[in-house]
């Protein structure tokens, strides 16, 4: 408890920001509880009535309230997030450890790879890969995937090829270390900490990156509650009841702002050094 | 830049072009749509078994896998990127009548940018920790985390629907249809953008030569301007190029909000359509002109700095 203290005052934007994030997870879990009505219920006689206390965030044109639809698109918004980056932390890492150790013919081929996907703007090509493989979310978090994992890659690459030499390397080749050993006992722990940051700070544009796709209609399909499907119904409804694009809209500000701030001060805690 | 190393990237853009194309051709091939069909339902016709045969015949469609690919790469590099099924018109043609619309809007926003963003990032760099850095600092982690559709929309709302100063939809090629998408585009650019015209302005301030200069009591104003600046034009060209890859790519959300007639918002139909000849020709495009353009600005270092010229 006294370990904690002195990390929250030594770290008190790290600690503010991990408790807004964690309020959102809060949120995004505690759905059922928070939200006023059912976000799937459509009652068409209460159809696109403006904000009232009865309905928070008014509602759409379906009559389904607007603010449970908006708590819950948390639950959507986020998971999709947080498995993305999953994804291209886990996939990219191991290839690019893979790479960065083994050299040769096995790193030619994951840099060539990587190479290519980096010379071309990705968000075109995620959205091809998209809409090709079919529009639902699946889909979308694979496309961005496939467009977004080589940055890791290259990342844990270099700090794999910094230590690759050294003699403590050589010294548990010769003892017979098992190359796995060698590569999640020594390789791993030194290319963690940068990548985890890395991670961290990508959140919010992988999140961004989803809304975008779902918003284009390549994402999430309806009626499932994500923000940037939502905005993207709320825009025929633009004159009449702008409400539907703001707060679907605010959502994702808020929830990228948090986790965009939260990246940064994991930056500040982990590196001392910038 | 030296001939060897011109050639070497040649080479690696023509690499790059094949792999993205046979990772385009790739996709299209085992997608689950049927383009015989598309096509025939975009035409509105219910056609028999037996013609659906014959059209895959006549379009090379039951031919092997690697045999198309190349038949297919052979035609593109004849200028031939195949015929649209929903509009029934070459590739090419539609394309070459969407560029000038989307390279307008890209050209526009980055303008745009740059008036935002270079004062902002040398104003913030020489003030900073004051107040105007903090200011210039949290507008742009702002930027960031708005999604663009999200900018867009609400301008629309703000100066079309509320204040009625342009058309929410207006017709032809006007300046008017070019604001507000142009504008959209360079505030998220332009908060990334000011943030790294900040970081490579810090990075030359203290450098040692600026101390001396200080020393030797040359005015403030010339350091920036004749030292300063020049020095950290160089990382700021390339991230004006690499830039343009997320520009290019975030043209198809606004142009789709602002139902532009930009390349973009063709190709976003032309996926719902299952119209994969001109997804297709689409992804290349960008492709190389992205490409291009970078390598027209790792050309451009010789010309901004002697140091590379001699180097290569």
């Amino acid at each position: 408890m006294a370990k904690l203290k002195a990390f929250v005052k030594k770290n008190p934007s790290f600690t503010v920001f991990c408790l807004l994030a964690l309020d959102i997870i809060l949120i995004a879990i505690l759905a059922p509880v928070i939200a006023t009505h059912d976000p799937y219920e459509a009652v068409l006689a209460d159809a696109v009535q403006a904000p009232s206390a009865e309905h928070w965030f008014g509602t759409d044109k379906m009559g389904r309230d607007l603010f449970s639809r908006v708590i819950y698109g948390a639950r959507t918004s986020l998971s999709a997030a947080l498995i993305l980056v999953a994804i291209i932390v886990v996939v990219g890492t191991t290839l690019g450890i893979i790479a960065g150790y083994f050299g040769g013919i096995v790193d030619a081929v994951i840099m060539r790879f990587s190479d290519m996907m980096i010379s071309f703007p990705g968000m075109v090509l995620a959205i091809a890969v998209a809409g090709i493989l079919g529009a639902n979310m699946r889909n979308a978090i694979i496309a961005i995937a496939i467009v977004s994992w080589t940055k890791y890659a290259r990342l844990s690459r270099s700090l794999v090829l910094k230590i690759r030499n050294r003699d403590y390397i050589a010294a548990a080749q010769l003892t017979g270390s098992k190359t796995t050993y060698i590569l999640w006992k020594y390789m791993l722990p030194n290319a963690l900490p940068t990548i985890l940051i890395t991670g961290a700070t990508d959140i919010g544009s992988m999140m961004l990156e989803i809304a975008g796709l779902s918003f284009l209609g390549f994402g999430a399909q309806s009626p499932t509650a994500e923000w940037g499907l939502m905005l993207n119904e709320g825009r025929a409804y633009m004159t009449a009841a702008p409400w539907l694009m703001i707060f679907p809209g605010l959502a994702i500000f808020i929830t990228v702002v948090v986790f965009n701030l939260l990246g940064d001060s994991l930056r500040d805690v982990l590196d001392p050094r910038s | 830049m030296k001939k060897g190393a011109l050639l070497k990237r040649l080479l690696q853009i023509v690499i790059v072009l094949i792999g993205i194309s046979f990772l385009t051709f790739l996709l299209t091939y085992i997608s689950p749509g049927d383009p015989v069909t598309a096509m025939y339902s975009a035409s509105g016709v219910t056609p028999s078994e037996e013609l659906m045969e014959q059209t895959r015949e006549a379009l090379g469609l039951n031919k092997p896998f690697i045999v198309q690919y190349f038949n297919w790469v052979w035609n593109c590099l004849h200028g031939d990127f195949g015929t649209s099924y929903a509009y029934n018109k070459p590739v090419l043609t539609l394309m070459m009548a969407r560029l000038w619309p989307t390279l307008k809007l890209a050209l526009c926003s980055l303008v745009l940018m740059l008036i935002i963003s270079i004062p902002l990032g040398i104003l913030s760099a020489t003030h900073q920790g004051g107040p105007i850095d903090y200011f210039v600092r949290g507008f742009t982690f702002l930027g960031v985390s708005m999604p663009n559709f999200w900018v867009g929309l609400l301008l629309m709302l703000v100066f079309c629907v509320k204040l009625g100063w342009l058309p929410v939809v207006s017709s032809g090629q006007g300046l008017d249809k070019l604001i507000l998408p142009s504008v959209t585009l360079a505030i998220a650019m332009a908060s990334k953008y000011t943030r790294q015209v900040r970081t490579a302005f810090l990075e030359e301030l203290n450098q040692d030569y600026v101390v001396g200069a200080r020393c030797r009591g040359i005015k403030e104003s010339t350091i920036l301007w004749k030292h300063v600046l020049p020095n950290s034009i160089l990382p700021l060209v390339t991230m004006l190029g690499l830039s343009l890859g997320s520009l290019l790519g975030g043209t198809s959300v606004v142009e789709v909000i602002f139902s532009y007639p930009g390349l973009g918002n063709m190709a976003v139909t032309a996926i719902s359509s299952m119209d994969y000849n001109l997804v297709q020709g689409y992804v290349l495009w960008i492709a190389l002109i992205y490409m291009v353009i970078n390598l027209v600005v790792d050309i451009s270092y010789g010309f901004l700095d002697p140091r590379m010229r001699e180097k290569g």
